[in-house]
């Protein structure tokens, strides 16, 4: 009799551990989750969490947490269905199992927008998992971390948010730990955590993180290198005191070997952090190119292709833009002809646009370091760039900018005289007005000049008499005796014939 | 009385004569009148202009003087303005001398050094090299371990299959496929199959775990005996009642947690609160071996004028290594002597 009875319970239970796991295995389908949605499984599931069983409860949690991640609309379900507080009351006393597939749902739902994250924050979720991240298990701690990161890097009041529930100790905590894994996660998590504001950042730094960090920086793992890099870059890109503080952490020979590593992101990820520190100060660009960090970045601009070498080329820029010994110190490194190929080769406006504002950085201070630039051909490829018809605005801006810096120093006349053929009115007046401060005191120059049509292209420019364009060329044309500015005056072979005509032969 | 009746007859005469002097007289007079004016304008008009003349030749005199006295004066103006200029345009030219001597030598040794500049650049390009170098070798290295890996794999890779068709070795008795009798000597894979172990699946024992209560994994197989439904839930749990009244217990936060970031500060403000409230006498009393005795000055490091910063004061940073040269310039400009000749100066500053 009591067999019986007994197997209806039995029933039961085996077809809900089969209902939960049928569920969570299609919820894992994109395709299926419409049709699930449809079938009201957020209502099914809800009283599944409180089950009896923990294995159907684990099942359970973890078939939400799957649906919450699929996309917004669903996470919003699972926080209008009140299913947060029984996971967050949850999560403080389960298993290790069910903390885990807690963590995921709160990790799904946060995910999404910044206000799911509130909601996730506003049910007190913070203090459950950052008591999960003091528990035994690896995995439970992860799956915190994870969730942790998840909530923060919305914005600076959930990061915040996180900070004050005391996450940043125990996160640093778990970057120590032997499982790679964790160490990514919690990286990542306080990467994301800093980089909101300076404060944040300083917070994590005073818990000791960049020390741990550092010491992660020669791993061989590379998912956990492009976590470690990322996180640093985040801390230094805020202030000069932070971008110190992760420079004393000595880690500069041996982050210039991470630019040869084979992970792209890796690569990405240290040439970020060496812009982020290189771009506060002329002393920390210094101490990165004392260490031959502009060499080894501009080997990798070269290697590398499209975004990834968009921090390289930042980089270079930053750099040149201190001061002209540093920006010396990117033309002796080879910088310019790697930035010139970047400009030439990429297809990306916004990549051509940096790699402009680096030549336009680099060739702004000097002469010398103008000539340096303009001989590798690079003037036209700026011209180009700026007449272009389907360019962005930004990038003619930049190319524009860059163009002007470099011009008004440069006198080396070789690589101007191209511009005069094809550059329009408002560049041509900068290329002009080199010509015309050249020309007066250099009679080489002079000559050359007439030799290479210059000459006669500046009498063909209309300019309007009183602008700066006609005082250049009337400077110009100063230098010259009458007769030959007059030979190449457009309409002079005409008044010679009409002189031929007038003139009457003494018979 | 004779001479009267002379006299009587000759009344007519007389007065005849004197008709006709008197009628010559008024005939002549007019004309001895514009004679006496003649002269009289001549004599006067000779006189004024002697007066005149006399006039312009003092007024002559006069301005003569006069204007000499202002051009001399003026002259001395041009003079002296003149070797004022001819001065202040020779103290500006060696001014200038003095300026570019002297900001060349500052600029090279605080600001600008060309050949330090060079210097730096040389050893940053011998730098970069052997960054170059360093970092080739080091890409060099990964790829040589990573093709290292790759062929560990695929060695054993090979392996298990050669372990797979070890059934195709060839026997004493019948060659194998890989050993064909056409063939002066058998094929590679022939002595790899020789050389390994045939592969012998382990047959796992076949035990279906009856019921995994906490589900270890999430994929593991769907239990197909369920067991035996308890009072209390299976597994080392407690009694629901437990876990329901422990599932509803307030939350109870670790230790860290829940103090205060602050409460060390806190605790010491208020021990110092209630140290400053029990305290009796504000002017602690001192021990005498804690007494303070004012400082007294040394009597070689002071003067009326205040602390001698005896190598204690640090002036200016000096560069060692924008340094040209160790010693000091010399002066190059001679002194001017016409300065020490000459009392007066022209110019206006202090010479």
């Amino acid at each position: 009799m009591s067999r019986q009875v007994l197997q209806v319970f039995e029933q039961y239970q085996k077809s809900r551990t089969q209902f939960v796991q049928t569920v969570a295995e299609l919820a894992s389908r994109p395709q299926n989750i419409e049709t699930l949605q449809n079938a009201g499984v957020m209502s099914l599931l809800r009283p599944l969490l409180l089950d009896i069983v923990p294995a159907i409860q684990q099942t359970a949690a973890l078939a939400l947490g799957r649906l919450a991640n699929y996309n917004d609309d669903l996470a919003e379900a699972v926080v209008k269905g009140d299913i947060l507080p029984q996971l967050v009351y949850s999560l403080a006393e389960q298993n290790r199992f069910y903390k885990k597939a807690a963590a995921f749902v709160l990790r799904a739902v946060a995910k999404h927008s910044p206000q799911l994250a509130q909601s996730v924050v506003d049910c007190g979720a913070l203090d459950a998992l950052v008591i999960c991240l003091e528990e035994f298990d690896p995995g439970v701690k992860e799956s915190a971390a994870w969730a942790l990161g998840y909530i923060a890097r919305h914005n600076a009041e959930l990061a915040q948010a996180v900070v004050d529930a005391g996450a940043v100790p125990l996160l640093v905590l778990c970057i120590q730990e032997p499982e790679m894994s964790l160490k990514r996660i919690a990286a990542s998590a306080l990467s994301d955590i800093c980089k909101h504001s300076p404060e944040l950042a300083q917070t994590v730094v005073d818990a000791g993180a960049i020390a741990h960090l550092a010491q992660m920086i020669l791993n061989q793992d590379a998912k956990l290198k492009r976590q470690v890099f990322s996180a640093l870059s985040q801390i230094a890109k805020h202030s000069v005191d932070l971008a110190e503080m992760v420079v004393e952490a000595e880690i500069f020979p041996a982050v210039l070997t991470c630019l040869k590593d084979s992970d792209e992101y890796v690569k990405k990820n240290v040439a970020t952090l060496i812009r982020e520190i290189a771009k506060h100060t002329p002393e920390l660009a210094q101490l990165i190119v004392n260490a031959g960090g502009v060499a080894a970045v501009v080997d990798y601009v070269g290697e590398s292709k499209c975004n990834v070498r968009l921090p390289g080329i930042m980089m270079l820029g930053y750099v040149a833009a201190h001061s002209e010994n540093l920006a010396m110190a990117v033309i002796v490194s080879k910088g310019v002809v790697q930035l010139a190929i970047a400009l030439s080769e990429e297809q990306e406006d916004h990549i051509q646009a940096a790699a402009a504002w680096a030549l336009g950085q680099i060739g702004r201070h000097t002469p010398e370091h103008a000539k340096a630039v303009a001989v590798a051909n690079v003037l036209p490829k700026l011209l180009q760039c700026y007449l272009r018809a389907d360019a962005s605005e930004d990038l003619q801006t930049k190319s524009k900018k860059a163009l002007k810096n470099i011009l008004q120093k440069c006198v080396h006349l070789p690589a101007l005289e191209p511009l005069l053929h094809d550059a329009p009115p408002n560049i041509l007046k900068h290329v002009v007005g080199q010509f015309s401060k050249v020309l007066p005191h250099d009679s080489k120059a002079r000559r050359l000049f007439v030799t290479s049509g210059g000459l006669k292209k500046i009498q063909e420019i209309k300019a309007e008499p009183g602008s700066a364009l006609g005082e250049y060329i009337n400077t110009i044309n100063n230098c010259y005796p009458e007769e030959i500015v007059k030979y190449y005056s457009p309409g002079y072979s005409d008044a010679l014939l009409e002189r031929v005509e007038q003139f009457n032969p003494k018979v | 009385m004779a001479a009267l009746v002379r006299l009587t007859d000759q009344v007519d005469e007389i007065i005849n004569s004197i008709y006709d002097g008197k009628n010559q007289a008024e005939e002549e007079r007019l004309r001895e009148y514009k004679a006496a004016v003649k002269v009289q304008a001549w004599f006067r008009a000779s006189r004024s202009r002697s007066y005149l003349k006399h006039l312009n030749k003092c007024a002559l005199k006069v301005q003569r003087t006069y204007r000499g006295y202002l051009g001399r004066r003026y002259f001395r103006v041009l003079l002296k303005n003149t070797v004022f200029i001819m001065k202040l345009n020779h103290y500006n030219s060696m001014s200038c001398k003095i300026q570019k001597m002297w900001r060349g030598y500052y600029v090279r040794k605080y600001i600008f050094n060309y050949y330090s500049r060079k210097r730096y650049l040389e050893a940053l390009q011998i730098k970069n090299h052997t960054i170059r170098g360093e970092l080739t070798e080091f890409a060099e290295q990964q790829e040589a371990a990573r093709k290292r890996e790759e062929e560990k794999n695929d060695k054993k890779r090979q392996e298990y299959e050669a372990r797979k068709r070890h059934h195709l070795v060839s026997t004493e008795v019948m060659p194998g496929i890989y050993n064909s009798p056409f063939l002066p000597y058998p094929s590679e894979t022939e002595y790899l199959l020789r050389s390994v172990k045939p592969l012998i699946r382990k047959k796992a024992a076949e035990k279906e775990p009856l019921f995994d209560p906490v589900c270890a994994s999430y994929n593991s197989k769907v239990p197909t005996v369920l067991p035996p439904i308890p009072q209390k839930p299976q597994g080392p749990f407690r009694e629901p009642i437990d876990v329901q009244k422990q599932r509803y217990k307030p939350f109870q936060p670790s230790l860290r947690v829940a103090t205060d970031f602050y409460s060390l500060e806190k605790a010491r403000q208020q021990l110092k609160d209630a140290e400053w409230v029990t305290r009796i006498n504000d002017n602690i009393l001192q021990p005498f071996t804690h007494r303070s005795i004012p400082y007294e000055p040394l009597l070689h490091t002071t003067s009326k004028f205040g602390h001698l910063p005896y190598g204690t004061k640090f002036f200016r940073h000096e560069y060692i290594d924008r340094h040209i040269v160790p010693q000091n310039f010399k002066t190059l400009v001679p002194p001017i002597p016409i300065f020490d000749k000459l009392n007066d100066t022209y110019s206006q500053g202090q010479v």
